[in-house]
This record gives structure tokens, sequence and C-alpha cells, in this order.
């Protein structure tokens, strides 16, 4: 077990690094000196030259990634262009929206379809289970920032009870807070939850068809009962991995939702950052998103492990 | 299947109520909130070109001499009066007393010294260093009196010492402007949440009398459909410039609102890089001018909002010529021109679009109607940090579209490095001679000239006046209706109950 | 597949109701797009003003756009358009990503590892993740959109491939190709591709709703297609401003999108179904 997790988190650590030498070697390459960015266009070559040294822009390449790494690992993620003060506030400002959010989303989306995909199978090839299963079809083919429009368009514009944008910040009191939250949570939530009510429903399908459903059902376990207590806690590890997909997928999936409804979230920080050429911020960022999406893949291949021990020799 | 629906839309209702707020009685309200689409990279306006700065803390947070209202007049702001020597080249200020910075510190003579001083200085970082060439010296006399000698008369200048770049700023403070700006205005600021909003309070010491606003926010709308959602869910109180101008008609027919077009210094011209082959050739830009038809332009990218011009000068201006029928839109006369330039069957260009819609929009019709004489143009969308780097510091483009919002900006054709290259000695000798010209009816004379020689030479694709298109709840008044500088002075504006 | 499978297939899929609503629709869509090379009711690119913003008509099916053109041609161009970066994206991170994973599948050891490390890693950058960090660099447009979704799909056609053609090496038949001395690569395309393929086209089905969801994002925030080349997603960005008085022009580009991600969706499903049964039910 030890060997297998230290394996596992050893080639965790090689994706990182490859992933932070790709992304330094995309800002190499990034067209626009930050330098003249922030000193405007009117700005004398020799401020423009001490500038630059003071950003430590006349390093070489090798000295500044090891500056970052090191940086990064020492907490320190270096001072935005930009805003002039440390990535890592920007960073951690832009979280306390972005993560609620997407927690936000993702709870939705799950108490949302893990009882729908077992009503689906509960009413297998009834009305009800044809009906849940068009529906799920359809919410998995509509684009989320189309939704978000709709939603705007009617809950905000013509009924006026959310916000069509804009957060108000968490000291305004959770109800503000909720207030800009929630069309944002639901246009995330709506597309992720039809992906994972269908795959709710054939995994929890595919465990009924198993024996010990059966001879739960035989030891006078009602249906619904043997449905929740039995199959549903088989059906798991399908449900788990598409859980965790669906978090890094959420993560990009702010991005765009971030900039329907103007929220000062992670997503449009980096969306900004780069149309202002703030690299700092930008490769923080995008290695945090990275990190991230490598760090849930690693957890959920964990989460198979500790479901079923067998995996462990079979998923490399 | 429908009472599914019905149930989950019950649901839905009584979460929805749960969690609706009412608002706060609208009574005696004291607080705005102005959408504005660019957020300010930072808040010192002394050190930095961006509009966002000044339309936060101009008259705002903090103040200069004098100050211009919106109307483009010149009135007494620190400085309570002055006198001008007859030869127009010895300025004394006579300033206002009992003034105190927002951190409590005193403002006297010291801090203006300082304050030019420091924006003419050789390591100035002040975006508009022109404004203040022509100052020789700045001396205090006694703590209430400066004396300011120029080299030569400046007609302007009064006007000049009202923009932003001419704020009077602390020597103490002067640094840290940048994130928390400290100024002598009615209002201080109070914290900048990056990426949402710039909250303002009420600077309870202020010198002057003051506004019946309490506080404000100015809050970052960047994208033109979350700017209509904010205003019709109330989640802004006005937009100064609305970036929507399609939605205009939509907001006057609402009772809720009041919507005002008024006048900008932004002349919207088609970019021109003169050095760059065909574009050095006079017929191929008087081909362009012939081929634009910058009235559909106005119709399809501001829906209407917007003036023709035919030259590098505000038509509200009143030395303006209107010289639009110099090339009237006729394609085959513009044709003619471009064979004769030895390009019957027309060429290939790119075409830099900023993000703004004016530019959006208007290139992909610029695009359309060069394309109807043979120009066809590949549409190159940048962002303004790409658009700075590539278009205005490199030079690096064919044309491109973009509003020049500085007031009076004709001088910027004499600029032999100007990003659009234009060089031509005549030119150059009148704006000199303007710059020397005291005499209001000479002084016209000569910028009818300046502008004729533009028209002609076809210098950029003159295609019309930004307007500035007001939106707001129709129970505020006291916003500027114009924009001579780009600023949004809160100081008269009220909401009426 | 001989005559006789083929014809039974038919005879399955006919009576399999999503796979003939998917194929009904992606025929729809294929057929419009196909059609807007040769023909549309009006040339995309004539802007026409002064009849800006107009409501359905006889002249006008759909309307008209805030520049006057014809939005029931754009559509047409847009269907098009949409369709070509999704099978450009997916024949791209397919190209790539099939023969990683079975490179992986028949190595196994040190090269399989490789193999699903890099696929953790181009994992990590989701498509949108990519596209503004290539549109930073190299500028908005339709082939930054290409890549983006394309880098995208390597990690998942490696994966799938992989998986699938495991399960295939553990097959008695191929012991017996080994033992008839047919090398690695002839066993790979006469064995074990043959018999992975209906899964590959279940997953490119599904890839290709992706696609045009991720395409339609995309050029949404103004990072993929560019104008004057209409498409879906920035009709969609445009008509945003205009919902008020004419929330047609955000209504039906949306609806385009969604039929032809329903009908790839459907036609995937059905694939699924009956070409493999078993996999149905495991999904």
């Amino acid at each position: 077990m030890s060997i297998f997790l230290a394996k596992r988190f050893f080639a965790l650590v090689i994706t990182l690094l490859v992933a932070s030498l790709v992304i330094f070697f995309l800002m190499e390459i990034l067209p626009g000196d930050p330098a003249s960015i922030i000193l405007g266009v009117g700005a004398q070559e020799d401020t423009l030259a001490a500038l630059r040294t003071e950003m430590g822009l006349n390093n070489s390449a090798p000295e500044r990634y090891f500056r970052w790494i090191s940086g990064i690992l020492s907490g320190d993620f270096g001072r935005s262009y930009t805003y002039d003060i440390p990535v890592s506030t920007l960073i951690l400002e832009r979280l306390s929206l972005s993560l609620p959010l997407a927690l936000l989303a993702i709870s939705l989306s799950t108490l949302l379809a893990i009882p729908i995909g077992v009503l689906a199978v509960a009413n297998h090839k009834r009305i009800a289970d044809t009906g849940i299963m068009g529906l799920a079809q359809l919410g998995v083919a509509v684009p989320n920032f189309w939704f978000a429009i709709l939603l705007i368009l009617f809950f905000s514009v013509k009924l006026g009870w959310f916000s069509a944008g804009g957060f108000a910040g968490w000291e305004m009191g959770l109800a503000a807070a909720l207030k800009s939250l929630t069309l944002p949570a639901i246009s995330l939530a709506l597309p992720q939850a039809a992906i994972l009510a269908r795959v709710t429903r054939s995994a929890v399908l595919e465990t009924v068809r198993e024996d010990f459903v059966r001879t739960a059902r035989a030891k006078g376990l009602s249906r619904n009962a043997a449905l929740w207590k039995h199959a549903f806690r088989n059906a798991l590890i399908p449900v788990v991995t598409i859980l965790g997909l669906q978090l890094s997928f959420l993560l990009a999936g702010t991005i765009i939702i971030e900039n329907v409804f103007y929220l000062p979230g992670l997503g449009r920080l980096l969306f900004q950052a780069i149309a202002q050429r703030d690299l700092v911020v930008v490769k923080n960022i995008v290695i945090l998103l990275a990190a991230t999406v490598v760090i849930i893949n690693f957890l959920v291949d964990m989460c198979y492990v500790a479901i079923d021990p067998r995996l462990r020799g079979g998923r490399a | 299947m429908k009472k599914i629906i019905q149930r989950h839309a019950k649901l839905l209702l009584i979460c929805g109520s749960a969690i609706i707020f009412s608002g706060s009685a609208l009574a005696g309200k004291t607080h705005l909130t102005m959408g504005m689409v660019l957020e300010p990279p930072h808040l010192d306006p002394t050190a930095g070109a961006a509009a966002a700065i000044d339309e936060v803390v101009y008259a705002n947070v903090f103040e200069g001499l004098t100050r211009i209202n919106q109307n483009a007049e010149v009135l007494p702001a620190l400085a309570e009066s002055w006198n001008i020597s007859s030869d127009g080249l010895t300025y004394t200020f006579n300033l206002r007393s009992g003034v105190r910075f927002h951190d409590g510190s005193a403002f006297d003579s010291s801090d203006v010294v300082f304050s030019l001083d420091r924006a003419r200085s050789e390591n100035s970082t002040n975006a508009q260093k022109a404004l203040f060439a022509a100052i020789a010296d700045v001396n205090a006399q006694g703590s209430n009196t400066v004396v300011v000698t120029l080299n030569t008369p400046t007609g302007n200048f009064l006007f000049n010492m009202g923009w932003g770049d001419a704020v009077i700023v602390d020597s103490a403070s002067a640094n840290s402007n940048k994130s928390k700006p400290v100024g002598t205005g009615p209002f201080i600021f109070k914290r900048w949440v990056k990426g949402d909003r710039i909250e303002l309070g009420q600077n309870t010491n202020y010198w002057g009398e003051k506004p019946a606003l309490k506080s404000a926010t100015f809050k970052i709308i960047p994208d033109p459909a979350a700017a209509v959602a904010a205003l019709m869910a109330g989640d802004a109180d006005a937009f100064a410039n609305f970036p929507a101008p399609e939605m205009a008609a939509q907001f006057q027919s609402d009772s809720r609102f009041t919507v005002k077009v008024g006048s900008t210094e932004g002349e919207t011209i088609l970019s021109t890089n003169n050095l760059q082959k065909p574009f050095d050739d006079l017929r191929v830009r008087q081909a362009i001018a012939h081929a634009i038809n910058s009235q559909e332009i106005i119709d399809g990218a501001m829906f209407g909002f917007g003036t023709p011009i035919g030259t590098h000068f505000a038509p509200h201006h009143a030395a303006y010529v209107d010289l639009t029928g110099t090339y009237p839109h006729d394609p085959g006369k513009a044709k003619q021109l471009l064979t004769e330039a030895g390009f019957p069957n027309g060429f290939k260009a790119t075409i830099k679009l900023p993000p703004p819609s004016y530019a959006r929009r208007g290139g992909e019709i610029v695009a359309a109607q060069l394309a109807k004489v043979g120009i066809k143009l590949e549409i190159i969308p940048v962002q303004w940090a790409q658009w700075l780097d590539q278009v205005f510091k490199n030079k690096d483009f064919d044309l491109t579209i973009v509003s020049h919002t500085e007031p009076m900006d004709i001088g910027i054709y004499t600029r032999p490095k100007y990003y659009f290259q234009y060089r031509n000695a005549g030119f150059n000798a009148i704006i000199d001679d303007l710059n020397v010209t005291a005499d209001p009816k000479k002084r016209y004379a000569l910028m009818g000239a300046a502008q004729a020689i533009l028209a002609k030479d076809a210098v950029n694709g003159f295609l019309f006046q930004l307007a500035k298109l007001g939106i707001w709840n129709k129970n505020i008044t006291g916003l500027w209706e114009n924009s001579p500088v780009q600023a949004n002075d809160l100081t008269g504006v009220s909401w009426n109950n | 597949m001989n005559e006789s499978m083929l014809s039974e297939f038919w005879r399955n899929s006919l009576h399999h109701r999503s796979f003939v609503i998917g194929l009904i629709l992606s025929f729809i869509m294929l057929f419009t797009g196909l059609l807007s090379l040769f023909w549309t009711p009006f040339p995309v690119e004539l802007l026409d003003i002064p009849h800006k913003l107009e409501s359905p008509s006889a002249k006008h099916w759909l309307g008209t756009d805030h520049f006057g053109r014809d939005v029931f041609s754009m559509l047409m161009v847009g269907a098009w358009n949409s369709m070509l970066v999704s099978v450009f994206a997916i024949g791209f991170g397919s190209l790539i990503g099939v023969p990683l994973g079975a490179l992986a599948a028949a190595k196994r050891g040190w090269v399989e590892e490789t193999v699903m490390r890099f696929n953790d890693f181009a994992f990590a950058f989701p498509a949108l993740l990519t596209a503004v960090m290539l549109s930073a660099v190299y500028g908005p447009g339709t082939i930054n959109s290409v890549l983006a979704i394309g880098i995208f799909n390597i990690p998942v056609f490696a994966r799938i491939t992989r998986g699938s053609a495991l399960s295939i090496y553990k097959r008695e038949f191929i012991l017996a190709a080994r033992t008839a001395g047919k090398g690695e690569f002839q066993i790979a395309v006469e064995h074990i591709f043959p018999n992975i393929v209906s899964v590959l086209i279940v997953q490119v089905t599904i890839q290709f709703a992706l696609g045009i969801l991720a395409e339609a994002g995309l050029s949404y925030l103004g990072l993929g297609t560019q104008p004057p080349i209409p498409s879906w997603g920035k009709m969609l960005s445009e008509a945003q401003t205009m919902m008020f008085f004419a929330p047609q022009l955000a209504i039906l580009p949306g609806l385009a999108i969604v039929l032809t991600v329903l009908g790839l969706n459907l036609l995937g499903d059905g694939l699924r179904d009956i070409l493999d049964p078993r996999l149905s039910r495991v999904r």
C-alpha cells in the first residue's frame, strides 16, 4: 500500500514539474513587455529599464524559473504587476468567491442528480424514468453560459429575485452572498447534474442486477431500502469518478460563468490578467488550477483503492 | 411530468422568496452606485493615462488649482482666485486656506510647488507631461500664494491646470496614492475590492460645500450585457458612459430611467499607418476616405449615436470646421483612385481592433465597406495591452480604430513618432504658431487651417465623434451630460425624492 | 462488417428510438452545414444596416441581426463552422490519443506509465484554460479553438483506447496470433483495432458533441472564431445586449447548439446500445 502511494505521489510531483515548465515556457513567448504596459505609452526608456531590473525581467530564464518555483514552495507567489499587491493575497481574495461557488455548484448538482438517478432506477422503464432521462439528455446539451443568460433574463431582470451579477462580499452577510451566487451556481450545476444523474442511473441499474441486491430483497428489505442501502453504495465508484472529473471541469467552467455574471473570482482574474499581461498572476493561477486537477485525480485514485483494494494493481 | 415541473416551480418560488431582500427604503438616499466599464489600473491620476482613474477620483477625491465643469468652463478649486500678468507669462494663484488632506495634514503653497515640480521633473511618470511643458518656474510666496512663470504664453494654461493629471497631492502620500489615494476632495477613498468595486465615503472635514451624497460605489462591469442587466435589476444606479447603445431606446421608453446623450472629446478614427505601403500613397488614403460611409458606421455600430467628422476636431468646439464633404462617400471614385495608385484590383491589409464595441463593430462595418472597393481587410481583434504594444508602441499595423479622447489633441499630428506616423512640416508650422498665439480670433483661424490640412491629407479615416450615452435612475440629478474631461464629478449629484 | 451484419445493424437501429431521433437531428445539421457551402438565402458578409434587427418575415425567415445580416444564413454557416472545428479537433485528439493508448496497452511497463502520466498532465489543462493561454500568445482564432479542444481530447482517446485494448489483449486469439509469428504492429492493426473500433466510434460521437459545446463557449468568450465568419457562440454574445427587444437573436443560436448536441448525444447513446450492448449496461 505505502509503496503504491509513494509511486503515485512521485508521479504527481513529476507531472506538476512538467506542467510548471510548460507554463513558464508559454509565458516566456508571450508577446508584450510588462514594464511598458505598467508605465503606459509615454514612458522613457531609462525608466522602463529600471523597472525591468526591479521586476527581475533581466535575469536569465533558468534563474527566473527557479526563483518562481522556490518562491511557490516558500509560499511567495510574487507581486501582481497591475495591482501591485502580493499575488497570494489576490488569489486568496478571489478564491473566497470561486471556491464556495464551485462547492455550491457541486453540492447542488450532487443533491439533485443522485436522488434523481436513483428515482429513475426505482421507476425503471416507466414513464418517470423516460421523462427524467429525457430531461437529463437535454440538460447535457444546454451550454451553461446560455442557460445563465436565460436565468438572468428571467430571475433578475423580470422578477428581480437575484442579482444580475457582481458580488457584494461575504462581510455583507450570507443572504447577500447567496443572492449573488445562486444563479451562477445553478447555471454551473445544471449540465453537471444532468451528466451525474445519467451516470448514477446506469451505475445503480448495473448493481441492481447483481446477486447481493437480490439477496437483500429476499431477506425482506423493501425495494427502496435495497436500492439505497446496497445498490447505491456499490455504485459509488463510477459516481465518485465523475464527481472528481466534474470538479476539475467546474474550475474551468467558472471562467466563463464568472464572466457572464461579472463575479470577481479566480477565473475572471485569470482572464483579466492575460489581457493586461500580468504574467506573474497568470502563471501562478494556471499552475494552481493544473495542480488542483492533478491532485483531485490523485485523490480519486486513492478513493478507488479505499473503496475497492483489488484495484491497486490494475490501475497504474 | 407536468406535475413534477409544477412542483419544482413551486419549490423554486419558495426558495427564491426566502432569499429575496427588501431593498433599503428609498427615502433620503445618499448613496450612489455608478457602473463603469474599465477598472482603473491604480488610483493616482498623476501617474497614469487611463481614463478610468479620473473617472473615479477626479473632483471627488483629488482637486487641482482649477477645475473643469461639464460645459468645459474653468472654475476655481484649490486656487480661490488668480491674476495673470499682461504678457501672459506670470500666473499668481491665491490658495484657499483651511484646507486639509484626507490624512489630516494641512494644504498650503508647498504642496502646490511639490505637485507641479513633481509632474514636470525629469523622472516624472505623469502621462500628460506636455501640460506642464510651458512652466519655467513655480514659487511659493508665503503659505497661501503660488507664482507660476511660463516660458511662452499658453492660452489653455488654466484649463490645463484643471486636468486630472494636474491635481495637487501631498508629498507624504504621493507615493502611495496608487493604492490609497489621499486628496483634498469631498469624498475619501474607503476601499477597493479588486475586480469588483471601489468605495468612497464622505469627507467630513471638506473645505467647501458638502455634497448631497454621503458615499459612492464605482462598480466595475466590463461586459455590456451585464451592464444592461445591472441597470435593469437596480444593481447599478447610473452608467455615465453606457457601453451598449443598442439598448438606449429600451431605456428611453422605460420610465424608471433618464437617458442623456451628450458630447465627448473622443474623435473616433480609422488610424492609418502613414509610412506603411500602400497607405503612404495619398491616393490610397483618399480612396479609403471615399469608400467609408460614416453615417452607416454610426447607425450600425453606435445605433445612431455619434456625429460624423471630417477631421480631427470636436464638432461642439467653437473653432470646428465642417469638413465632412472633403471626400464624400463615393465607391466609384474610390475605385478610380485605387486604379490610379496601381491597385485596379484592390489589395489585402489588416485591421487591428481593440475591445470597445465602437472599434469591434465599427471595424466589421469598415471592412465590409472597403471590401466593396476591393480592399480586403483581415480583422485582428486585440486586447488593450496588445494594442498598446503592437500598434501604439511598435507601429506594427496597417489600420486600426480608436477614439482619441483627450480634449484639443490636434497637436498629436505634429509628433513624427506618433503611431500613425504623419509628417507634414506645413502642419507643424501652423501648430507652432498656434501655441504662441493668444488672440482668440487668430487662434480659431489657425485651428481651422490645421483641420483643413488633416482633412485634405486624409491622414486617417475620420469616422465620428463619440457620443456620451449616460443612463441613470430618473431620481438622480446632477450627473454630467457632457464630458469635456473624463470624469464622474459627484459633487453636485443628489437623489430627489 | 459483411452485408448481413450491416442489414441487421440497420434493423436494430431503426427500432432504437433515440438513435433514430439523434440520426435525424445530426443529419439535419450536417446537411444544413454542407448546404451553406453552396447556398445561403443571403450572403453572410453582406451588411444591410438600414434593415437591421428585423423580425422574422417571408424575406428573412428568422429575421436580421444588428448589422442587417440574415440570421438564418448565419446559423447555417455557423453550423458548418462549428462542425468543422469539432471534426478537426477530434481528428487531432484521436490521431495522437489512439496510438498513444494502443502503445500503452501493447507495451505495458514504463511506456504505459509514461503515457498515463502524460495523460494526467494533458488532462490538467481543460480546453478553456488552454484556449485562454493560446489566445494570449497567438491571438484568438479558429485554429486556437481546434488546438485547445484537440489537446483536451488526447487523454480522452488515449484512456479509452488503452482500457478497451487491454481487455482484448487478454483474449486467446491474440496469443494465437503471437504464436503464429505476427508482429506487435500487425496484431494491433489486424486484431486489436477492429475490436475496439465500435467503442471509439461511440466516443467520437460523444466528443463531437462536447466539441460543439466547447467551440460555442470559446467563441462566446471571443477566443474562437472571429468575425466576419459567423459562429453560434459569437452570435450569442452579440445578441445578449439586444435580448430585450430582439430575444430571438439570443434564443436561436442557443437552440441550434442544444439541438446539435442533443442529436449527437442521442446518436452516441444509440450507437453504444446497438454496437455493444454490454457497454451500455456498464456505463
